[in-house]
């Protein structure tokens, strides 16, 4: 069941223009940003002149597209996340949810998963962009998956928290606008805490986690970081729905 | 087990301090089709919320073919079609798409989803609109829609909540005749304020005011009362109303806004004839002499407004009448 919702979601993002419209323009910045890599890359690394400093291509190209691709999610998954639950609640349309036989849970999931899936075509998109360095270059594809594993976390976390703030009201824009806020305080949050590298608020931002995937080195505890907190905000978003149904 | 389709057990929604429905208790059985009636605001779409699981009760319980809403939520609503009062209708998807998530969601077996796709539509009157996006639709086909989400999955219980709403005449026969035909084997719960809609559909009524129930019985106790108790009579010359009043059976006439006279009779009395007989000779023009259409509204208004005054009754049934 948790399928149906998925694809239903899918099937509502590709209905209307904005989830093409996404895509293709996200596509357009990650390829930019790989182009450039490329045509930079002798460039800088001849300047380069202690081996220090030398870095591979995969990872020169890559730290470019990831780092972007971790900043610009942090206005597209909102975009995507704001209609889930609040649109649902402006065109009343929940009652065919909860009238059919599903659980909160399966709700909930199937709307989760279903944004995931969508936000993974560009997970897969950036991979494949970089798998095409090997063709004149041994690259390292080790670097590649960790940052994949690492970004798809990433995106799994901003859509549960964009999800658990679209349940929170009817107008999608508020939504955005709060699990925007929400998400860019997570993310450089750590910046605030530089000085104390032991700070608990320090461990709680998303870059604290981000950078050892960032760096290609996959931690468990950074997935377990990842992997809370998306259970906390899918809970949270359960707990939601289902005082809609207790107190109406 | 019992056959009852739909219990209802002392339902009670409290919202803050005030109760919305309090203690509805009733029964369906399969095959019959239950008129909702009430007021605004009575507490008809919060019942049918609760009896839907989309609102949990305060006290009380719903079972739907014995299974507890409750306890047992997936069983209790595969079992149920549900047409809420705002349609839940996803605008950006055609008929086509919209029925399918519809069938999907509500465990119709894949290969049989485009079967009871098909035939929902052909039920409800859709089949040449497939291809058109939902927004697209008219008001009325937007509620052929809803109608037939709600019967996709061949249900034991179907509930509309207002489901004539914003149809055009041809359209409201049509889904009348569809409701009295999945009634035949499913068991139907119609909400509405269009009382000759009842009359025709429904073979059992309830109707509600302030979250209490305050009638529940047979379309025919109620039939009874609209058929006895009022005339209707029309006179050339308008006679005193006194004279009329004097006729045995008759216990009270009174003039109505396009000078028609009704008379209101007494429990058991058949005074036509009398009337007729005292029109002939007292040459008073008698032209038409009908049962009052309108008393099938007395009814309700009385029902629902026992506590006010009797003037408010008659004032309100001048209003209907006019």
């Amino acid at each position: 069941m948790i399928v149906s919702i998925a694809r239903k979601e899918l099937k509502s993002m590709f209905a209307s223009p904005m989830g093409w419209v996404i895509l293709a323009l996200l596509m357009f910045a990650f390829g930019t940003y790989y182009l450039n890599g490329v045509n930079n890359y002798f460039e800088v690394m001849s300047g380069a002149i202690r081996p220090a400093e030398r870095v591979g291509v995969t990872q020169f190209v890559g730290q470019g597209v990831y780092g972007l691709a971790s900043f610009i999610m942090l206005f597209a998954v909102p975009l995507l996340s704001m209609r889930l639950i609040s649109e649902e609640r402006r065109n009343q349309t929940l009652p065919f949810l909860f009238s059919a036989p599903l659980s909160i849970v399966e709700i909930v999931v199937g709307k989760f998963v279903g944004l995931v899936v969508f936000l993974s075509i560009l997970i897969i998109y950036i991979a494949l962009m970089l798998f095409t360095l090997n063709l004149w270059s041994d690259i390292d594809f080790g670097y590649i998956i960790a940052n994949s594993i690492g970004l798809f976390l990433l995106l799994a976390s901003f859509s549960a928290l964009g999800l658990y703030f679209s349940s929170l009201t009817a107008q999608p824009v508020v939504a955005a606008i709060f699990s925007f806020i929400s998400l860019f305080v997570l993310m450089i949050l750590d910046r605030f805490f530089a000085g104390d590298p032991s700070s608990t608020m320090a461990q709680l931002s998303f870059m604290k986690h981000f950078q050892s995937f960032a760096g290609g080195l996959i931690d468990t505890a950074d997935i377990v970081y990842f992997l809370l907190f998306i259970l906390t905000f899918l809970i949270l978003t359960i707990r939601r729905l289902d005082a809609d149904r207790l107190r109406g | 087990m019992s056959d009852f389709t739909v219990e209802a057990i002392e339902l009670t929604r409290l919202y803050g301090g005030r109760a919305a429905v309090s203690d509805v208790s009733f029964n369906l059985k399969k095959g019959q089709v239950l008129g909702f009636l009430g007021p605004n605001g009575a507490g008809k779409s919060t019942t049918m919320k609760m009896l839907t699981g989309n609102l949990a009760p305060s006290l009380g319980s719903v079972k739907i073919c014995g299974v507890d809403m409750i306890e047992n939520p997936k069983e209790a609503k595969k079992l149920i079609g549900y047409l809420p009062e705002m349609r839940p209708l996803y605008k950006e998807f055609t008929v086509d798409e919209y029925l399918t998530i519809a069938a999907r969601l509500h465990n119709v077996p894949g290969r049989q989803i485009k079967k009871a796709v098909e035939v929902a539509k052909e039920r409800c009157g859709l089949g040449h609109m497939s291809k058109r996006l939902i927004e697209n639709l008219s008001n009325g086909y937007q509620q052929r829609v809803g109608i037939a989400q709600a019967i996709i999955h061949n249900p034991m219980v179907v509930i509309l909540d207002e489901p004539t709403v914003g149809l055009d005449p041809v359209q409201i026969r049509d889904i009348r005749s569809l409701i009295k035909e999945i009634g035949k084997e499913h068991s139907v719960i119609v909400s509405t304020h269009i009382l000759p809609e009842v009359e025709m559909v429904c073979d059992h009524v309830q109707i509600i005011d302030q979250g209490k129930m305050v009638f529940n019985g047979g379309i025919e106790v109620l039939k009874r009362q609209r058929m006895g108790n009022k005339l209707l009579v029309g006179f050339n010359k308008t006679p005193e109303l006194a004279d009329v009043a004097k006729i045995k059976g008759v216990s009270n006439a009174e003039l109505t806004d396009n000078n028609m006279v009704r008379i209101r009779v007494e429990e058991g009395a058949e005074p036509q004839e009398a009337i007729v007989k005292a029109a002939v000779k007292n040459g008073w023009g008698l032209y038409q002499i009908a049962p009052d259409q309108t008393s099938l509204e007395d009814v309700f208004i009385q029902l629902t407004y026992q506590d006010g005054t009797q003037e408010t009754a008659e004032a309100s049934e001048e209003s209907t009448a006019a």
